[in-house]
């Protein structure tokens, strides 16, 4: 083993799994957004007094959203391995990695989006209903550019999370950075490869956060 | 043009609004004036169906509406305006866009849509503000936008839901004067809801009073402001005049004589005729409160005067050929 302070660091491995946690992440994230802002919308709109009010449409969808963010995501990752391997053909790797991911951060994202558009001003779909807009002009005329700040602040909040999320995939041979920190920082007592995969960590949802408050301000017309 | 029979509304099992029966003209500017709770927004909303009557029908241009939905509901809510006390403008779209907006709502082609734009901009005096977003406006900006978005499908009618309580006075004014020209120059039927008094007698041809969901007074806005019958609709005139009715009751007290009051409508109110009353019947007087203003664009004035001495009954008389309103105060 050398000397030096990052003596077991395999900067190449690390690149590799700085590569893997940024696919993981965007794949992940985009799949949730997918996902997530649909069935948001759904939330939205069967909510109480809302457009299209339906109780139990509503009681369902919000049931399944609760029950999905209760579990850990721990165990979510384990519970999803059947489901993963018939979805991508295996649960291992990046390709693996990303079914329970999504669904552990789609219903999330898909709060944050029904939050949002509650945060849309009740005035603003009265004068739509007035003007003789239908339903979906109003969410895609209307709702979705009015909450647009709103969307893009829960996104930013959901890649972070997914951030931690993809570092505990690590744990089920997800491969990226929270993998090498487990399999050498951990097991092998690697503080080097630890305080390097945490401070790529940390930089990634700095990052994150600094883009998403960019966005935020460059859409905000308030 | 827009005929309420019976209509009525429930919320949850209490009766927001009793059974309205009216009749709104083609052409007409028509107020709706109300406390806070008196059911004037609803009475509003049940006329573009935002709010569907729980009972009685709605007619407008004699077509029985009260039960329309899905496309036929859309395209009728076309015809019918509406403006907001809060504008309710999209605040992540431009001036030039908001007005847009119902327009590419109706599946109008783009160059037709442009046009429409510049051309209603220009009729509110916004054109210069076409790419600016409503956060970047003032309230009486912001309102004109709400405006011109309420006028790009060409409606018939105008709902204006207490569109200027939101507004300084001098900004009321200004809109209030935008309202009455279209009114004139486009011939639009306008429905406003205010709690203000004073905006009714500026741009009202009618007025109708509502008091806890009960329609309790209406009429033309000289009958109904000079004359007012209703407790509510007397407190309405008085907050609008500024006057305490304790403390006016305190001055006419010390007041000798016979204490009347005499409403002055048109022409008549530029007439000298006071002084000359006065000189033919010998009677004499003081002038205890009085004022002259405008209702729309007729004037009137409102004097009361204590009558002292001659032959008091002449004078009245007088007063009454000379088309002078005269009302004895107790």
């Amino acid at each position: 083993m050398d000397e030096g302070w990052f003596a077991n660091v395999d900067w190449a491995e690390i690149g590799q799994a700085s590569l893997d946690t940024l696919v993981m992440l965007l794949g992940s994230l985009l799949a949730s957004i997918a996902l997530g802002l649909p069935l948001g919308v759904l939330l939205f709109l069967t909510g109480r007094r809302q457009l299209l009010e339906q109780p139990a449409v509503y009681a369902v969808v919000s049931f399944v959203v609760n029950v999905l963010r209760s579990v850990p995501f721990i165990i979510l990752l384990i519970v999803m391995i059947p489901f993963t391997v018939l979805l991508v053909g295996t649960s291992l790797g990046v390709a693996g990695a990303i079914p329970p991911l999504v669904i552990g951060t789609a219903p999330f994202f898909a709060r944050l989006v029904e939050s949002a558009l509650r945060e849309v001003d009740r005035g603003i779909i009265e004068a739509c209903q007035a003007m003789g807009a239908t339903t979906r002009q109003i969410v895609f005329g209307a709702l979705l550019p009015e909450a647009l700040p709103g969307l893009i602040a829960g996104a930013t909040v959901t890649a972070i999370a997914l951030v931690s999320y993809t570092a505990m995939a690590g744990v089920i041979g997800a491969g990226g950075l929270g993998d090498l920190a487990v399999r050498f920082g951990y097991q092998r007592f690697q503080t080097d490869v630890m305080i390097v995969t945490v401070v790529l960590l940390l930089v990634l949802v700095q990052l994150l956060q600094m883009l998403g408050d960019r966005l935020v301000a460059r859409v905000s017309r308030r | 043009m827009i005929e309420f029979q019976g209509v009525y509304k429930d919320y949850a099992g209490v009766r927001a609004l009793q059974p309205i029966d009216l009749s709104i003209g083609r052409g007409e500017v028509f107020g709706v004036i109300g406390h806070s709770g008196a059911g004037k927004s609803t009475l509003l909303r049940t006329i573009n169906l935002i709010e569907r009557p729980s009972g009685g029908r709605l007619l407008l241009e004699g077509r029985d509406v009260t039960g329309v939905d899905g496309e036929a509901l859309r395209a009728l809510r076309r015809r019918i305006g509406m403006i907001f006390q809060h504008f309710n403008l999209l605040s992540s779209k431009t001036v030039a866009q908001n007005v847009a907006f119902p327009l590419r709502l109706a599946g109008r082609a783009r160059a037709d849509v442009e046009r429409r734009v510049r051309e209603l901009l220009s009729r509110v005096g916004l054109e210069a503000h076409a790419d600016k977003y409503p956060a970047q406006l003032s309230g009486g900006q912001k309102q004109r936008v709400g405006i011109a978005r309420a006028l790009a499908n060409g409606p018939d009618v105008l709902l204006c839901d207490e569109a200027t309580s939101a507004l300084d006075p001098e900004t009321t004014a200004s809109v209030l004067e935008l309202l009455g020209g279209l009114n004139r120059e486009l011939g639009l039927t306008i429905v406003l809801i205010t709690h203000e008094m004073d905006v009714i007698r500026r741009v009202c041809d009618r007025v109708a009073v509502l008091d806890a969901g009960r329609l309790v007074e209406s009429g033309s806005v000289a009958d109904v402001f000079l004359h007012p019958v209703h407790p509510t609709t007397r407190r309405f005139v008085l907050e609008a005049e500024r006057i305490d009715e304790r403390e006016r009751r305190e001055d006419l007290a010390h007041a000798r004589g016979r204490i009347v009051r005499l409403t002055f409508r048109g022409e008549a109110t530029y007439a000298p005729l006071l002084g000359r009353v006065a000189r033919e019947s010998g009677v004499d007087y003081s002038i205890l409160g009085g004022r002259i203003d405008r209702i729309r664009d007729t004037p009137y004035g409102q004097l009361t005067l204590a009558l002292v001495g001659g032959d008091v009954e002449r004078a009245l008389g007088a007063f009454a050929e000379a088309g002078v309103r005269v009302e004895e105060v107790a």
